[in-house]
């Protein structure tokens, strides 16, 4: 059984550690801030597949031709509707749709107008969305035909609600990372990781020791890119504060036990350093959903990114911010981070030796 | 209190310890001799178990360090070779932590080291961070810090290197103390003076022992006036066979 007083001898001496060193406070508070102002532009980026729900209630030839036209194209993917009628609310909030495109009961002779829904808690993907569908409808239907987008969550498709949960995902998931893989290697590094496995402590207790300190500056981080991000761009909060702060938890856990990994791996700082930013930055980047939508990813790094944890991350908190998602909605990526985490602390602490080689 | 037989440590094809069988008793102060990269610092690693011998076994109180290495660390303080405290912690601080890893209360702690905090002087020293304490204090706070939970066994890998002859003279004291009380000491160094406090030394080159045995029977029966001479006549033998 790990013993708590042995726990709290790591913690506490990592604490000293972390306080003391004006470098790791830097990349704690400055790194952060710093990116997020960097990060200030947008980005265009193209998609494909939006999953698009079509709410057919004209049910003639003109209604099936314009769904026709929509399913012969790349870009969208129609969502097979339910008996059950679902508002489109409710369609995004379960991310089963990006899209819903209403046809009036008497579309083709009377009314001429459709409504396009479209879900912008990813502006980027919204505005290209809206561009399709009117590209769509202006190559084959009458100029009369009257397309009315109306989005959701982001009306003014800014950017920055698209980059601030992004960029804390990204983050966190670095400095969490990074920090605790340093930490232990410094220790081998140094030697001073000797004097501490001749005492009787064993694997499970040195790594919970190094995290827990973590755990508490990952929040304190996450709360402070929310501020700046909010203060500077912004951003709504239309969620839960207490449901964030849980699924932060969860995800900073997920970070921390990555770094854990790496430091099993890496021999010296420099080692650790390179890894724990390897397997963070460009991953989370590029995978996790943040600058490319993961249904347009071939079949291959569509599976890949579900060893991402910023993968569920960034569900988790672009649902919170801008949808005011609940638990019920997101309990799914929730568990997903917590069983990564539990996965990588098991492997951490089989791989951790409590002996020199 | 410690038993190897046949111990042997490999590092790939080089052989840092061949084939040692070591006797070490209770309250005895045992020391390992030989110049760098013979085999000593290998050996205390092993003995506490923080190495794993590559054929062999130890005994130490009557358990196998391999397979009860927590029950055996408990039982043991150790002094690396490199300085291994926390140069950003205070040394009060560097002490609280290893109190805390050893599982036992500061009370306990204080109880345990208390005279020995005032005989190396280190009182006011404790409230500095502990890179910047001189050299000589580093040493004596890292022992202090290998003995807070009291342990019988006490290693100390060269603990008196990068000391001046003063503060050497008083490390000594201390280790003499210890055994007096009931502790076990085993010290590696290769102060040949130094081997004139031990009870027991064993000569070690290229992993091997040399010989073994109380300083002063080694020097009469190798007709030798001091350690010195004896470990430079051993020393030549082995060149001049090889």
């Amino acid at each position: 059984m790990p013993s708590p007083k042995r726990i709290t001898a790591m913690a506490s001496k990592e604490l000293f550690h972390i306080l003391r060193d004006p470098r790791t406070l830097a990349i704690i508070i400055l790194m952060p801030v710093l990116q997020l102002i960097i990060f200030g532009y947008a980005m265009n980026l193209e998609i494909r597949r939006v999953p698009l729900l079509i709410d057919d209630q004209a049910r003639n030839a003109s209604s099936e031709r314009l769904i026709n036209a929509f399913s012969h194209t790349p870009y969208f993917q129609i969502v097979p509707a339910n008996q059950r009628r679902l508002e489109p609310e409710e369609l995004f909030k379960e991310r089963r749709a990006q899209a819903t495109l209403c046809i009036p009961v008497d579309f083709g002779s009377a009314s001429q107008v459709l409504l396009l829904k479209i879900d912008a808690s990813d502006p980027n993907s919204a505005q290209l969305i809206q561009s399709y569908a009117q590209g769509i409808i202006a190559s084959g239907f009458p100029a009369s035909l009257d397309l009315r987008p109306f989005i959701l969550y982001n009306p003014d498709l800014k950017s920055s609600f698209f980059f601030v949960p992004g960029l804390v995902a990204m983050i966190l998931v670095m400095i969490c990372a990074l920090l605790t893989s340093i930490s232990i290697s410094r220790e081998k590094e140094l030697g001073t990781l000797e004097q501490i496995l001749v005492s009787p402590v064993s694997a499970m207790e040195i790594l919970l020791g190094k995290v827990l300190p973590y755990i508490f500056l990952g929040l304190a981080d996450a709360l402070l890119i929310l501020g700046v991000g909010m203060l500077l761009f912004q951003v709504p909060f239309r969620g839960d504060f207490l449901v964030f702060l849980g699924f932060t938890f969860l995800y900073v856990l997920c970070s921390l036990c990555l770094g854990l990994l790496v430091s099993t791996l890496a021999k010296t700082q420099q080692a650790a350093m390179m890894m724990a930013l390897g397997i963070t930055l460009l991953p989370t980047l590029l995978l996790s959903g943040y600058l490319f939508p993961i249904p347009s990813m071939p079949w291959l790094l569509q599976k890949l990114t579900y060893i991402i944890p910023a993968r569920y991350y960034l569900q988790i908190i672009r649902g919170i911010m801008l949808k005011g998602n609940s638990i019920s909605e997101l309990y799914q990526a929730g568990i997903s981070l917590g069983l990564m985490s539990i996965v990588m602390l098991i492997v951490a602490v089989k791989r951790f030796k409590l002996r020199l080689s | 209190m410690i038993e190897t037989i046949n111990l042997n440590r490999k590092f790939g094809s080089f052989t840092a310890v061949d084939n040692l069988n070591l006797k070490i008793d209770k309250a005895e102060i045992f020391g390992f001799l030989g110049a760098n990269g013979a085999g000593k610092t290998t050996t205390l690693r092993m003995l506490c178990g923080l190495l794993t011998p590559s054929s062999g076994t130890i005994t130490v109180n009557g358990l196998n360090v391999v397979k009860n290495p927590e029950a055996v660390k408990r039982s043991l303080g150790y002094m690396s070779q490199k300085f291994s405290l926390y140069g950003d912690l205070r040394g009060i601080e560097n002490l609280q932590f290893y109190t805390g890893i050893y599982g036992i209360s500061w009370t306990a702690a204080k109880t345990n080291i208390k005279s020995l905090i005032s005989q190396f002087d280190l009182d006011k020293y404790l409230k500095l961070k502990t890179s910047e304490l001189p050299m000589g204090y580093k040493q004596r706070l890292s022992l202090v810090c290998a003995l807070v939970h009291n342990p019988p066994l006490v290693f100390l890998d060269e603990p008196t290197s990068g000391v001046d002859p003063k503060a050497r003279r008083e490390f000594w004291q201390v280790i003499n103390e210890l055994a007096y009380s009931g502790k076990t000491v085993i010290v590696s160094t290769h102060f040949m003076d130094e081997a004139e406090y031990c009870n027991r030394v064993l000569i070690m080159q290229a992993g091997r022992e040399e010989v073994c045995g109380n300083p002063l029977q080694l020097k009469q029966s190798h007709r030798v006036a001091t350690m010195q001479q004896l470990f430079l006549k051993i020393a030549g033998a082995d060149n001049a066979q090889s």
